[in-house]
């Protein structure tokens, strides 16, 4: 076969996702434009679903594509089926907030779904060219995105705060490329994994490199200290779009740092190691401190996945297989905790109609809306690591990689901080438990927003512990494809 | 002569300028563009001149996809600058300010 169409073989879910989104855009301009939003974004749901479906069919082997750019293997398939579910979700629990503030545009799912291209491609990346082309086309689709509630004030200010300094972290990350690219003589990661590896002493253009990379990417994932844009980000954002910054590109931006470090970086082990550890204990404290004094929830909810990022690094800082299998189970089940949390806030409007924004709207949603309240409880129980709770098992085990690999220190920090993250979850259960009802708040959105909050609470809750198996399994075998060649 | 050395200089200077650019300029988010613009000449430079260093091509490949993405990126800021613009009658950076916390 031609070797073009046998690399678009392999980048099966891209060359989907690809025209997939071409397609939508075609759809959304020639077939009804605005009006056409619902029909677009079960489109834009379907096509996520065949490129979910040709993952499928890869072979346990590890596989490259592009002359090398490229590379599909089990690590970078767990992380697209993660990637591409909580893309799907983002898009589905639109619908009712899109219709309701009068800014539902078809190109919503057609960005989210340029996005989700950029991140099945940064899992895939194999080179820092197509690292930095994927991780682009996520920003670029991402800045939009912020904005989308192009009216507003906020968003528009969101959108110009997370552009400038998303940009800035760009430029950062590329200088880094261009010192390891001039110091270790190629962009390659296989390659750079040899030549780093062959080096007896390193030079400091290397590590400098190494340390700019690292501070762009942790940029995108928000760790402490490249956080600030977090909060306002999503406080300014209309809240779907907060739900999905939250989710897809957290876990895509996770699965590129750990591909980076131990694909690419894996001889300079002794060196990432600290600075990775800085970051996850930055992140823990910062998160667990910085949303005690918080009134805004979407505010509180930005904080809390800053903590929670912090408690993935746990996993990465222990550099063992052991500890990227806990980090990845630990992003899958933050995903379904954090677009729980959200779609929980989507579903409530207060009486006026305007979105519920305040911790305090929320007083008495138990006596209000029993069902919603009950489901918030358990994310909030469950993001705080009360044992029954899913939530506890990811933080045991990233803990346990850590103790495992000799960062005694690192996890008993992790345990603090967790406590103390535990009181602002559980003053948002008192709230809506044990306070007089302050603002009448009803409930809208569709079926579907309702049907996703029950399987997420569904599978936070004790039940979703049948689960655990299977999905530790999945993220070892993740992990152990990650090591074949460079372990 | 000219040598890797002197151009590491030049854009290491450029990188810098560009950084001090966003940080301590406070008047206006045009100038923030032109810093970003500014980043992403150094990291060109850097590029071409270890391309050339290296007896490789690979580097001046990866210019040319930086300079097709720096020009997308920034036809999004300026964008994203103009509703900020609609909504609020000002682009001075100070003002940026209604989310704090």
């Amino acid at each position: 076969m031609n070797p073009t169409f046998a690399s678009i073989a392999i980048a099966g879910p891209e060359a989907v996702l690809t025209a997939g989104s071409l397609l939508a855009l075609m759809l959304g301009t020639y077939g009804g434009g605005d009006r056409a939003l619902k029909g677009l974004t079960w489109v834009c749901v379907l096509i996520l679903g065949i490129a979910g479906l040709t993952l499928l069919d890869d072979p346990a082997t590890r596989q490259y594509a592009f002359d090398g750019l490229y590379v599909a293997d089990g690590f970078s398939a767990f992380l697209k089926v993660l990637i591409l579910g909580s893309a799907a979700a983002s898009m589905l629990l639109a619908l009712p907030y899109l219709a309701d503030v009068k800014t539902g545009r078809f190109e919503y799912p057609v960005l989210l779904m340029l996005a989700t291209l950029g991140m099945c491609m940064m899992v895939s990346a194999n080179d820092m060219l197509s690292l930095y082309i994927g991780l682009e086309l996520t920003s670029l689709a991402s800045y939009v995105l912020a904005a989308f509630h192009r009216g507003e004030a906020r968003s528009s200010e969101a959108g110009l705060k997370y552009f400038v300094l998303g940009a800035l972290a760009s430029g950062i990350l590329l200088y880094g490329i261009t010192l390891v690219y001039g110091f270790a003589g190629s962009t390659g990661f296989p390659v750079m994994h040899a030549v780093l590896g062959a080096q007896a002493e390193r030079s400091l253009g290397v590590l400098v490199g190494l340390v700019f990379i690292v501070a762009g990417l942790a940029f995108k994932i928000s760790a402490v200290p490249f956080h600030m844009w977090t909060p306002d980000v999503y406080e300014g954002a209309p809240t779907p779009v907060a739900a999905f910054f939250s989710a897809a590109p957290k876990a895509a931006a996770l699965g590129l740092l750990v591909r980076v470090l131990v694909g690419a970086f894996g001889p300079m082990q002794v060196d990432w190691q600290q600075i990775v550890i800085f970051l996850s204990v930055a992140s823990m404290g910062l998160g667990a401190v910085g949303a005690i004094g918080q009134t805004n929830v979407k505010r509180l909810l930005a904080y809390s996945s800053i903590a929670n990022i912090g408690f993935a690094l746990v996993g990465l800082a222990a550099a063992t297989p052991q500890g990227i299998e806990a980090l990845l189970f630990y992003t899958a089940v933050y995903l379904a905790m954090t677009l729980g949390s959200f779609l929980v806030v989507l579903q409530l409007r207060r009486a006026d109609g305007a979105p519920v924004e305040l911790l305090s709207d929320l007083s008495g949603l138990s006596k209000v809306r029993p069902g919603l309240a009950a489901a918030l409880a358990i994310f909030m129980f469950s993001l705080a690591g009360i044992p029954p709770l899913l939530g506890f098992w990811p933080k045991f085990a990233v803990f346990q990689a850590a103790v495992g690999a000799g960062l005694v220190p690192l996890a008993i920090i992790g345990f603090i901080t967790s406590v103390v993250a535990a009181y602002y979850y559980l003053r948002l259960v008192k709230v809506m438990y044990f306070d007089d009802a302050g603002v009448a708040v009803v409930s809208d959105g569709g079926r579907t927003n309702g049907a996703m909050i029950a399987a997420a609470a569904l599978f936070c809750s004790p039940i979703g512990m049948l689960a655990i198996t299977p999905l530790v399994a999945a993220a070892g075998r993740a992990a152990a494809a990650l090591y074949v060649i460079t372990g | 002569m000219i040598g890797l050395s002197h151009y590491l200089v030049v854009s290491a200077a450029l990188f810098v300028l560009g950084v001090l650019g966003i940080f301590i300029n406070r008047k206006n988010v045009i100038i923030i563009l032109m810093s970003i613009e500014l980043i992403l000449l150094a990291v060109n430079i850097n590029f071409v001149a270890f391309s050339a260093y290296l007896h490789q091509v690979h580097g001046q490949i990866f210019a040319m996809f930086v300079l097709t993405v720096a020009a997308g990126e920034a036809a999004i800021g300026l964008a994203i600058l103009v509703i900020y613009f609609r909504n609020r009658g000002t682009i001075a950076v100070d003002d940026a300010d209604m989310m704090k916390g």
